[in-house]
């Protein structure tokens, strides 16, 4: 595996091996010492064009937890922020010696454009509404960690608002049915893509018909302006019609999950504070995050090495 | 250039009929018409078709403003191995074609290359803010024809209503490119199934049927003559064909791309894909195809956009929509098969000479007397483009890696030779 932009280059044996790899980073991160030396001599660039909490430092701290050296790059301070001389920067970085480019980016395809400049891998960490492979990857393995199943066969997941603007749902949706979920999408028509009818998913405008039958209710964000947009005409309305609140927590099944990608609209999409829900697993998906991403990295990355050893 | 020129061994193709025969040329003037002639200059055409020169009336030359993509004299060169002779050059140039000293300009560096006819087209409004009218009297007495703020289409309707009024005083024409911004805000690409895969804005059709269909019922209460750039769209298409079967002075053009070239493109994240109307679906390029075929579209025309390397190599929402066409338009046409040879000639040279206003020196036919404007091409010739090798100053061509069938052999302006064997002469 040269590359991680999208669910589908992945593949389904690439997304279980990934998994199943998480599991060994999740013991090395269990230990008094979460640190092997499996990539040291190795180097990892993030180019981050865009605002990032969680990934970045998941991305960091996992690589740290393998020995690799990283370096970062701070595109506010630099004078790439139009894309025009993202070629020039790219092979700039290239030639100090970096293994791998983990990228986000606001435009679609740039981790494909990039990987044509330059021999180092890439990892997508979200390239606008496109893809955003390591979250579905968290958000598999967190949903097998729960629910201590190898496989989704016949599970009911539901993937709540933004779809059409959202990479987590794009990426996600991929990786659920890959594993064997069936899926529905709940959103308004204004925050569905213009046609979902090739994806293999179910759509409805009603989120309270779905909420007895979901054994998952993923919930994504609701970006502020789309009010202006257009897509939708209040936040109120939205919240009312679209929002967890307590109301709909009581009528999940006991067994169901709840997820977030994060970050949280509290009082949009999250008219609950997320630890009064029972089956939250939004403390898990970031947890989880730096396990995933450090198996991300080892796979790419750890040819000829092994986990084995202490730093 | 006194010598006599002799082009032996074609297929003429005329209005009136084809016929096996050589053409003589002397003094830019075709002299005689006839089978076993002899001249000083011998070119050979067997096996070729020979027709009047191509007229291009949507090419993007970049002169003034944007020399680093192409020149007029590049642009010149690039449509004379497309075997063009007249060339209608976009008024969206910086500063635009909105003043007669900016179109005098431009048909000036058109002579002193001197490859081509470079013909202006003017301004609708005021540097194609889509405001106020551009002064279309004084651009019409320095010799335009055709009005457009193309690159954008004018908005307003009110506004598109004054300017068909008064077009109609003056006998011009208006070419609208059709696309309601509102509705492509920020879009990249069809609003299909593709883009719901990739997150990207979507392009929709309807955002060029709107204005087609505004347009033509403007024309039906104006009385004016309407030119449609690029159409793209099933719907366009069917927009069109009833306009015209109500006898509107309406004409339409499309381009090779959207022709040949789907939409699927689009998931290579090549900005070269990207273009103004975006690549469609097969559905449509089979209804562009029938428009062809029942002369609903009249014209065939590149919308040649020259764009720098850095420029294409910017992501997918930041990159300028154009792709390159004056060099491989005949190819592409030809390589889909679908039209007989007459047919691409009307396209590519009697009927945009008429839309031009250009009658009296392009898209006529051959016969003594008649201005010596021509392109001698081989119909069946397969070939591959090589973008470092294009005459255009420019390397955005989508076509690398396609087999094209047709190819320029010669091309003659005003009876001196512009291409000899696919090289260009000066």
């Amino acid at each position: 595996m040269k590359h991680l932009r999208s669910i589908d280059e992945l593949g389904k044996d690439g997304l279980v091996k990934l998994l199943q790899l998480t599991d060994h980073m999740a013991e090395i991160n269990q230990r008094p010492v979460p640190k092997v030396p499996a990539l040291r001599g190795r180097t990892v660039a993030s180019l981050f064009f865009e605002d990032s909490t969680r990934t970045r430092l998941s991305f960091e701290t996992a690589a740290k937890r393998l020995s690799a050296d990283t370096m970062s790059f701070n595109v506010s301070t630099s004078s790439v922020n139009k894309g025009e001389s993202l070629r020039d920067t790219v092979a700039t970085i290239t030639d100090m010696g970096v293994d791998a480019f983990v990228v986000r980016h606001k435009s679609v395809g740039i981790p494909w454009q990039i990987s044509q400049w330059t021999s180092a891998s890439i990892i997508n960490a979200g390239d606008g509404a496109h893809q955003h492979p390591t979250q579905a990857l968290v958000d598999c393995y967190t949903i097998r960690e729960a629910t201590h199943t190898q496989s989704f066969d016949g599970m009911q997941i539901t993937i709540v608002g933004d779809i059409k603007h959202s990479r987590v749902a794009r990426s996600n949706i991929q990786a659920f049915s890959m594993l064997g979920a069936e899926i529905t999408l709940v959103a308004p028509p204004t925050l569905l893509p213009p046609d979902v009818s090739h994806w293999p998913v179910q759509t409805t405008h009603d989120l309270d018909g779905v909420i007895p039958t979901s054994d998952v209710l993923y919930m994504l964000r609701l970006q502020s302006e789309r009010m202006s947009q257009g897509h939708v005409p209040t936040l109120r309305e939205y919240s009312e019609q679209y929002g967890l609140t307590q109301k709909r927590v009581m009528r999940l099944k006991p067994s169901a999950f709840v997820m977030h990608p994060g970050p949280m609209n509290r009082g949009v999409e999250m008219q609950i504070d997320p630890s009064d829900v029972k089956n939250s697993l939004i403390h898990r998906q970031v947890a989880n995050g730096v396990s995933v991403r450090m198996a991300v990295l080892f796979e790419l990355l750890g040819s000829g090495s092994s986990l084995g050893g202490q730093a | 250039m006194s010598k006599s020129i002799v082009i032996k061994g074609g297929t003429v193709i005329n209005p009136d009929g084809d016929a096996r025969a050589d053409v003589r040329i002397e003094r830019g003037q075709i002299v005689e018409v006839a089978t076993s002639l002899s001249g000083e200059i011998q070119i050979d055409a067997s096996g070729c078709v020979v027709t009047s020169g191509f007229v291009d009336l949507h090419a993007h030359l970049r002169e003034p403003g944007k020399e680093e993509a192409e020149t007029i004299e590049t642009g010149s060169r690039a449509g004379a191995l497309g075997g063009y002779t007249a060339l209608v050059a976009m008024p969206n140039t910086d500063p635009p074609q909105d003043s007669v000293a900016v179109i005098d300009f431009v048909r000036e560096q058109g002579k002193r290359a001197g490859l081509v006819d470079v013909i202006p087209s003017g301004c609708i409004t005021l540097a194609r803010k889509g405001e106020t009218l551009a002064p279309m009297a004084e651009l019409a007495k320095a010799g335009v024809r055709l009005f457009t703020d193309d690159g954008t289409g004018v908005q307003d309707a009110s506004l598109m209503r004054r300017a068909l009024e008064y077009a109609r005083g003056l006998g011009v024409t208006l070419a609208q490119h059709c696309e309601v911004a509102e509705l492509t805000k920020g879009a990249v690409m069809n609003e299909c199934q593709c883009c719901t895969d990739l997150g990207l804005p979507g392009w929709p059709s309807i955002a060029e049927e709107l204005m087609v269909f505004r347009d033509i019922e403007l024309v039906r209460i104006t009385g004016a003559s309407m030119h449609f750039l690029h159409l793209s769209t099933r719907r366009s298409v069917e927009l069109v064909r009833a306009a015209k079967r109500d006898g509107l002075p309406i004409t339409a053009e499309v381009t090779p791309h959207h022709l040949a070239l789907t939409e699927e493109l689009l998931s290579s994240y090549n900005p070269v894909y990207k273009v103004n109307p975006p690549l469609r679906s097969a559905d449509d390029i089979r209804a562009l195809t029938a428009g062809i075929l029942d002369g609903t579209i009249d014209a065939i025309a590149t919308d040649h956009a020259p764009h720098p390397r850095r420029d294409k190599e910017m992501s997918l929402d930041m990159a300028p929509p154009g792709m390159l066409g004056l060099e491989t338009a005949l190819g592409v046409v030809l390589a889909q098969g679908s039209f007989e040879l007459r047919n691409v000639v009307a396209l590519m040279s009697w009927n945009p000479a008429r839309i031009a206003g250009v009658t009296k020196t392009h898209g006529r036919p051959i016969a003594p007397g008649e201005p010596a404007n021509i392109c001698v091409f081989d119909p069946d010739l397969r070939w591959n483009v090589d973008p470092e090798r294009l005459a255009s100053k420019s390397m955005n061509t989508p076509y690398v890696g396609h087999s094209l069938r047709g190819r320029v052999r010669h091309t003659i302006f005003k009876g001196t030779p512009t291409v000899i064997d696919g090289q260009a002469q000066k």
